[in-house]
């Protein structure tokens, strides 16, 4: 038998059906496997080792009664992001460090409910503003593949773990690339859904018109079978929407013979690595080669997508994080002298800089005075971009570029170059301000290092792209290499 | 209040709390009194993660108000987040409408001086949560916060500066009031704060065209702090104009105690909002299917009312606004005027008179009266067919306010049936007429005001159920001699 930590989720659930293992053996094994290893790369913020056994067992005897729910007994990490009762929620900040969520998160819920066991809570950037993990309070996690490298973010901690075989499963959220650049990143496969396929309920807003949860696996039967139990309409969620899931697995068998891809002119242009180019390339000629063709489409208004996501998702910021004011809550400053005092205290030791920088910059655009020049400007370019998809979408099925402009980048690089630092998300940002389901699979190696195929549907197409992914990844083994030190 | 010269002109922003059973945005109860702090759920509380879900009550209610004042329901309209940081808003932020509101350009009348009809202009009316209050007494060294009322729903009503006194803007204070109590959308209860006012006052010389500067008196929750508040205010300003100064505007705040206006201090009031549509929330669509089907629903408004009480009744016009005033009282009236065989100006007198002061001497609502409509309709059923007259009628009804029974058991038990037989009436004139001869000589030299005398004499011997008129003819006729 296959060691337990190296099996993917869907190997794991064929097991446990099969009794070749129970739940608590394959929990306390990734556990010690946590435990022994998790150091080398700062991935958990929180490892909640008793929980997850207890839960594990609760598994166990529910499978013994017949009453097994589809992820019966396997174990998951969450982002930090999501609120967990009595679990330490910190959403990567000082700020939070001593909270303790009184509830639980819809997607926590629902996948607790189908029976999954979470080992931990997994690090992220400050109130998931990065794109390497480094600006979390509990420091900067590290890459399986390179301990000198980014695992990517805000998601890094749920990338590294999977990366390195801590659980088959994370949940991730994605503002601007936060599931997928990670992904790409770490060799692992990331999928953020249509904006609304996803309650956001518990989850802790960044930028609630971009914030999107969804999954980092190793393959997309993985994400399917995760995805399928934490999408669906939530009653608390206003931004949910009220559509059914489709059974995701139910046609991922299926060919993608006469699938359209598109080909975006402007994500091959000089901001792209060259043979991270090149192994993009070859994946689209992977999918030819299973029968897709390949339709040039263009989406002028791309270039402007860093810029307005830049304002836009500042300005939303700066008022979410409003609430963490020292109060109620969270980090307080001691001996405040008034509440003026209170506030800029609490505030000013509780936040990292880069969450600082993105509420000075929202508070900027919002400014009586600067409103229409910024943020409503902002508003119209966004729609302009999601008129392109959409002209784009009428003639192809996905859209298949880069997730990120060049492989892991070493940590320290990029972190006091804020504009670089946002550039890694230029081919992600696109989907997150346009509201489309995108995806991201390991498609090859550059320096040894894993790179990512960018993969984006219309509205709801979440059963294209993983059903393309999937048939990919019936062609190429990229999605299970595994970094030497982590077999 | 005016001086020579000056023209004042105001106009309102009224905050109607919607009767709603939980807040605009949670599932918590509105309830007033509770302890601090038991009704906010995690959403009041503005907890990481939580979300806010529009209840669907104040749409109705909203749409229910725009009908109402002739008003423009906004097909779709949007939520907004103020932003500003206070203890008592637990968010940082204020859910509320700003550029587009549910309710647009609507108008109500009010008397003007003359009693003609005055139109007051509705700008607007938007949806908003509360905030939650701070408590300052009995914590020495620091404040409290109350978060119960914290997303507690409300209707901000906004009108054009059309009002031109302080009486006008009572007038028109009231109407709003009796009009979301006729629909059922707030209780209106001002003690609780569910219905209070900020008041931008300006002043302007008589013929200028051009607004003067306002000022915004904040927070009013009487119709007397209102009155006393803006004519303090018009005063204030006109003084200041003359003197040579100039008026600022600003936020001012009346101090009832002192009885003056003063302004709050700017750190309150220096706030750049930055605004934006809540992404939280969707945008409220509205069909006109719906609007229709609200419609269906809407109750007779005070106007109508008033207008057909004097049509169908033939009420006086005051009478008729007086009983209109709030829907309980004027169903109850109509409850009377229906159930009793007399005119229905009788039944309003005696609604209006001595059930009006009987109710409020017990500090009673109309819904706690002692005497139901039905009771009232028979005692008025008794003066009509002269079995008692006025006078008895109210030892009669003192009598019902004291539980004593019906009108027509009261009569029985006491009795109290009015003496109409004409000999009977003639024989006690005749004995009056035989016991005072100097009274009568006098009379019958030109002293007519003794005939009051003579009337009181009959009464006293009948116990006062002789009828009044049948007695004065009768004593008329005799006397004559």
């Amino acid at each position: 038998m296959t060691e337990l930590h190296a099996q993917t989720l869907t190997e794991l659930a064929a097991g446990l059906e099969h009794a070749e293992f129970t739940s608590v053996e394959l929990t306390a094994a990734l556990l010690d496997r946590i435990a022994r290893r998790n150091d080398e790369l700062n991935a958990f913020i929180t490892v909640t080792a008793d929980e997850a056994l207890a839960a594990a067992a609760r598994a166990d005897a529910a499978r013994k009664s017949g009453k097994a729910g589809v992820l019966n007994g396997l174990p998951i990490i969450h982002k930090d992001i999501f609120c967990t009762r009595g679990i330490k929620t910190t959403c990567g900040s000082k700020m939070l460090d001593n909270f303790i969520s009184p509830y639980d998160a819809t997607v926590v819920e629902k996948l607790a409910s189908a029976g999954a066991v979470v080992l931990g809570k997994a690090n992220m950037d400050e109130f998931a503003m990065g794109s390497s993990n480094e600006t979390s309070y509990f420091g900067p996690v590290r890459n399986p593949w390179n301990p000198d490298c980014s695992p990517g973010g805000s998601s890094g901690g749920s990338s590294a773990s999977v990366a390195a075989r801590f659980a088959p499963a994370a949940t991730g959220t994605d503002t601007g690339g936060s599931i997928r650049q990670p992904a790409a990143l770490t060799g692992t496969v990331g999928i953020k859904p249509t904006y609304g396929r996803v309650s956001r309920y518990g989850m802790i807003a960044f930028a609630s018109s971009l914030d999107q949860a969804g999954v980092i696996t190793r393959s997309s039967e993985d994400a399917a079978l995760l995805l399928g139990v934490m999408a669906g309409f939530d009653e608390r969620d206003s931004t949910s929407i009220d559509q059914p899931v489709p059974d995701y697995l139910a046609s991922i068998g299926d060919s993608i013979k006469g699938l359209r891809v598109g080909i975006v002119r402007e994500h091959f242009d000089a901001g792209l690595e060259e043979e991270t180019g090149k192994r993009v390339k070859e994946a689209i000629r992977v999918l030819e080669a299973l029968g897709a063709s390949t339709v040039e489409v263009s989406l002028p208004n791309l270039n402007l997508s860093v810029p307005t996501y830049y304002v836009v998702a500042p300005a939303e910021c700066s008022s979410n994080l409003s609430r963490f004011d020292g109060v109620r809550f969270g980090y307080r400053a001691e001996h405040a002298e008034d509440l003026l005092d209170l506030y800029c205290r609490s505030r000013g030791e509780g936040f990292g800089d880069e969450v600082k920088r993105r509420i000075m910059t929202g508070t900027y655009v919002l400014s009586a005075g600067y409103y229409d020049a910024y943020y409503l400007k902002a508003q119209r370019v966004r729609q302009l971009i999601a008129n392109d998809f959409r002209k784009a979408f009428a003639d192809v099925d996905v859209i298949a570029g880069p997730t990120a402009p060049s492989p892991a980048f070493k940590l320290g690089d990029k972190v006091n170059d804020p504009i670089q630092m946002y550039l890694n998300d230029i081919y992600t940002i696109g989907a997150n301000l346009a509201g489309l389901p995108a995806m991201s699979v390991p498609c090859g190696f550059v320096d040894d290092l894993p790179v990512g195929l960018h993969l984006v549907g219309p509205h709801f197409a979440e059963e294209v792209l993983l059903r393309c992914a999937h048939q990919y990844q019936g062609e190429t083994d990229w999605h299970k290499a595994c970094p030497e030190a982590y077999r | 209040m005016s001086r020579a010269g000056w023209e004042v002109v105001i106009g309102l922003e009224i905050h109607a709390q919607l009767a709603t059973k939980s807040k605009i945005f949670s599932g918590s109860s509105t309830a007033y009194g509770a302890e601090p702090n038991t009704q906010a759920n995690l959403v009041d509380l503005g907890y990481p993660g939580v979300l806010p879900v529009l209840n669907k009550e104040v749409v109705r209610m909203a749409t229910m108000f725009a009908l109402a004042v002739n008003a423009k329901v906004a097909p779709r309209s949007v939520f907004a987040r103020k932003n500003y940081f206070y203890p008592d808003l637990p968010k940082g932020y204020q859910i509320s409408q700003l550029e587009l509101p549910i309710v647009a350009l609507g108008e109500i009348f009010i008397p003007d001086a003359d009693g003609n009809k005055k139109r007051i202009g509705i700008t607007r009316a938007h949806l908003e949560e509360d905030a939650g209050k701070s408590i300052h007494e009995g914590l020495a060294e620091f404040s409290g916060i109350d978060l119960n009322r914290a997303g507690t729903p409300l209707l901000e009503i906004v009108s054009e500066p059309d009002l031109r006194s302080a009486k006008e803007a009572v007038l028109y204070m009231k109407k709003i009031h009796t009009l979301v109590r006729y629909l059922g959308i707030s209780d209106g209860n001002m003690q609780e704060g569910s219905f209070r006012c900020d008041a931008n006052v300006s002043v302007r010389p008589v013929g200028q065209e051009e607004l003067g500067t306002r000022t915004e008196l904040k927070n009013l929750n009487s119709f007397r702090f209102i009155e006393k508040a803006i004519n303090i205010e018009v005063e204030r300003q006109i003084e200041l104009i003359e003197d040579g100064g100039k008026v600022v505007q600003e936020t001012r705040l009346y101090d009832a105690d002192n009885d003056e206006t003063r302004p709050m201090r700017s750190k309150e009031e220096a706030n750049d909002y930055r605004y934006f549509p809540d992404p939280d929330l969707l945008p409220v669509e509205i069909t006109d299917e719906f609007v229709l089907a609200i419609k269906k629903t809407m109750p007779e408004l005070p106007d109508e009312k008033e207008a057909r009480f004097v049509d169908a009744y033939g009420l006086k016009a005051d009478d008729a606004g007086i009983l209109t005033a709030s829907r309980p009282l004027a169903d109850y009236f109509e409850a009377v005027a229906v159930a009793s065989e007399s005119t229905a100006q009788l039944a309003a007198n005696w609604v209006i008179g001595d059930l009006a002061g009987a109710l409020n001497r017990d500090g009673l609502d109309i819904a706690d009266s002692r005497i139901s409509a039905a009771d009232l309709a028979g005692l008025v059923n008794r003066i009509h067919d002269d079995t008692i007259s006025g006078k008895i009628a109210k030892q009669v009804f003192e009598a019902m306010w004291a539980g004593e029974g019906s009108a027509d058991a009261i009569i029985k038990a006491r009795g109290l049936t009015q003496i109409t037989d004409s000999s009977a009436i003639e024989s006690v004139v005749d004995k009056v007429i035989a016991d005072n001869p100097g009274q009568v000589a006098e009379y019958r030299s030109g002293k007519d005001k003794l005939m009051g005398y003579f009337v009181g004499k009959v009464m006293q011997e009948t116990k006062g159920q002789a009828n009044p008129g049948q007695v004065n003819q009768i004593l008329k006729d005799k006397l004559k001699g």
